[in-house]
């Protein structure tokens, strides 16, 4: 035992002076240039994490100090929360799993053949498609509510009663049976962003040597060409817009309540993780569970970032 | 996409089999001039954008439609007699509480120029640091900001507020700036676009005698005009659309932004006549967005060509 503890020890003491020494060979200025950025990090990124980490351990309502409760928030998470289980969390997969790889595909294919067309229609054309994503989606909500409107003024309810295809108008933002579509749509109308860019870019890049070499070697058709040759030279791009995409996915919870105009969506049909979050932390003050609840996202997000590193990562 | 290829493509393909090195050397990307062989690409990408531009052009019209047409049976998509009339109610109309509404866009105005500039300055100068200065715990730096390019701000709105509350924070007008400065994304881009430039070159101003600061100041700055432009539009973005903060932070009205308004109007109106003041409001979001990337999208895709995470 006090063996391992000296061990240990000098271990420590190595490893102190060591950082000393390379401390002493660093740019003293790069510390003061990163300083700021480092603080204003930890204040709005780092610390909060942690702080979800201890406070989804305690009971908490934002007036009494917090009560150290163990692992009950995620107990209650698992076994008593009926909504989350039956609603909240297959709705987040299923948006996820349909929006983050759609959303993903059809970036690609767009660049992928936008790449193929001469600079100034691809430059307008990738304007355009990039166009919704400024708007972050929740800003061109007030568009969608026109088209979708429950009265037959709403576009889609005219146009269906005109071909005769309904008999009455439905009220789509209101049904449980439409809202989630609707929350698909318009999320992936809005989902060409950064990454879209990025494997724009990234598929401009590679040598059209590359091409004509592969072809050489027998490369018989364009299918064969994305998949061999334009794939694998912009991986780290398609990375790029695969974490890009996902970021964007989970963040886009607010579209069910900005489409319905109420938290909980009708039924909960469109509601997601984040406006779980909002609705057990702003409306029911219960922050331990909702920070419990914000664990169970950001794990998640870490998983299917993960996995794209999986595909996309360097192997070195 | 397979189908898409059997269908358009592989016809052509066959055409010309037996001149392989004809074909290959037809297919190049970044085609200079637009060659009727382009025409299935185009196919592809056209039935999207016009999905993609539907919305955008129902703004445009909306915005500019008069009362009658507005509430008008059966309703159409285009304007007819294009007014000013909406621009000017919603400049006419103030909220509840008094405030008019160009309080709320000059608070967005001033916020988003505070933020971008700052974003700009902190980016640069820790990409600087992190890319070309001698300092031993960058890697680990990166790696952190790297895995944080995954964080969602809206998951951990719960810490934050309880952050923001002990900072005293709330009700202030620092609330929707210090929160906005620090992306990931952003510091990512610019280390990857400083990564470009040669050691030589700041190797030789340093035997020059110049300090750190000065050559971040007087050879990196300028070297890295796209990244630049790249990071300013996406803080512009995420500030100028961000109505989070003065629903979550601020209570005073007259503290809140363009945006925050933006969405009590789309959610609390569903009334025919607020249509064009809510269409004019969103008009007035997007255009800056739109103008600004218009201009900065070559300088945008030059950054993104660096932007591969290894």
């Amino acid at each position: 035992m006090r063996k391992l503890w000296q061990s240990l020890k000098s271990k420590f003491k190595t490893m102190i002076d060591k950082e000393k020494k390379q401390f002493k060979q660093d740019d003293k200025a790069a510390y003061i240039f990163s300083l700021p950025y480092i603080i204003l990090f930890m204040i709005f990124i780092a610390v909060p994490v942690f702080l979800a980490i201890i406070l989804s351990l305690t009971l908490f309502d934002m007036v009494r100090q917090p009560q150290f409760i163990a692992a009950n928030n995620y107990i209650y998470l698992l076994t008593s929360d009926e909504e989350f289980m039956r609603y909240i969390l297959p709705n987040t997969i299923r948006f996820a799993l349909i929006v983050g790889p759609g959303g993903y595909v059809l970036s690609f294919v767009m660049a992928w053949a936008l790449a193929q067309l001469p600079h100034k229609l691809r430059t307008v054309l990738a304007i355009i498609l990039y166009s919704p994503s400024l708007t972050a989606g929740i800003t061109m909500t007030v568009v969608w509510r026109v088209f979708f409107a429950g009265d037959e003024s709403g576009y889609l309810n005219f146009t269906l009663l005109e071909l005769g295809l309904i008999v009455e108008p439905i009220a789509y933002l209101q049904s449980p049976d439409f809202l989630f579509t609707i929350m698909i749509i318009v999320a992936l109308w809005s989902s060409m962003g950064v990454g879209f860019l990025a494997m724009l870019a990234g598929i401009l890049n590679v040598s059209n040597e590359l091409y004509e070499a592969a072809y050489i070697d027998g490369l018989k058709n364009r299918f064969q060409e994305v998949i061999h040759i334009t794939i694998p030279a912009m991986k780290p791009q398609m990375l790029f817009g695969a974490v890009m995409s996902i970021v964007a996915t989970f963040s886009a919870g607010a579209l069910g309540v900005q489409l319905s105009g109420s938290n909980p969506t009708p039924n909960y049909s469109g509601s997601l993780i984040v406006n779980h979050i909002e609705d057990y932390g702003f409306i029911r003050y219960d922050m331990g569970y909702a920070a419990a609840l914000s664990l169970v996202l950001l794990l998640i997000i870490f998983f299917f970032s993960k996995l794209s590193w999986k595909f996309f990562g360097e192997k070195d | 996409m397979e189908i898409l290829w059997r269908k358009g493509l592989g016809d052509d393909m066959k055409k010309h089999k037996p001149y392989k090195k004809k074909f290959y050397s037809a297919i190049k990307t970044n085609p200079s001039r637009f060659e009727w062989s382009q025409l299935p690409f185009l196919a592809i990408v056209m039935p999207i954008v016009l999905f993609m531009l539907m919305p955008l052009v129902y703004i445009f019209n909306h915005a500019f439609k008069p009362f009658d047409e507005l509430i008008e049976y059966p309703p159409r998509f285009f304007v007819r007699r294009p007014t000013l009339d909406n621009f000017e109610e919603l400049f006419r109309t103030a909220t509840t509480t008094g405030i008019p509404v160009s309080r709320y866009l000059f608070n967005s105005i001033v916020i988003t120029l505070i933020v971008v500039l700052l974003s700009i300055f902190l980016a640069t100068i820790t990409g600087f640091a992190l890319s070309k200065l001698k300092f031993h715990i960058k890697g680990v730096i990166m790696q952190i900001n790297t895995l944080a390019m995954m964080f969602v701000g809206t998951a951990v709105v719960i810490p934050r507020y309880i952050i923001v509350e002990r900072l005293g924070l709330i009700d202030n007008f620092m609330v929707h700036i210090l929160p906005m400065i620090a992306i990931p994304v952003g510091l990512f881009l610019v280390k990857q676009f400083i990564d470009q430039i040669p050691n030589e070159l700041i190797e030789a101003a340093k035997i020059d005698g110049a300090s750190s600061f000065m050559i971040y100041w007087k050879i990196v700055l300028p070297l890295i005009k796209p990244a630049i432009a790249t990071i300013a539009i996406l803080t512009f973005q995420g500030v100028w659309n961000n109505a989070d903060i003065s629903a979550t932070y601020i209570n005073t009205d007259a503290l809140k932004t363009f945006a925050y308004y933006m969405s009590t109007l789309a959610s609390s109106s569903n009334v025919v006549a607020g249509q064009g003041m809510n269409a004019v409001a969103t008009l007035i979001m997007f255009i800056p967005n739109l103008v600004i990337f218009i201009f900065l999208q070559n300088k945008v895709m030059n950054t993104m060509v660096h932007s591969g995470i290894k």
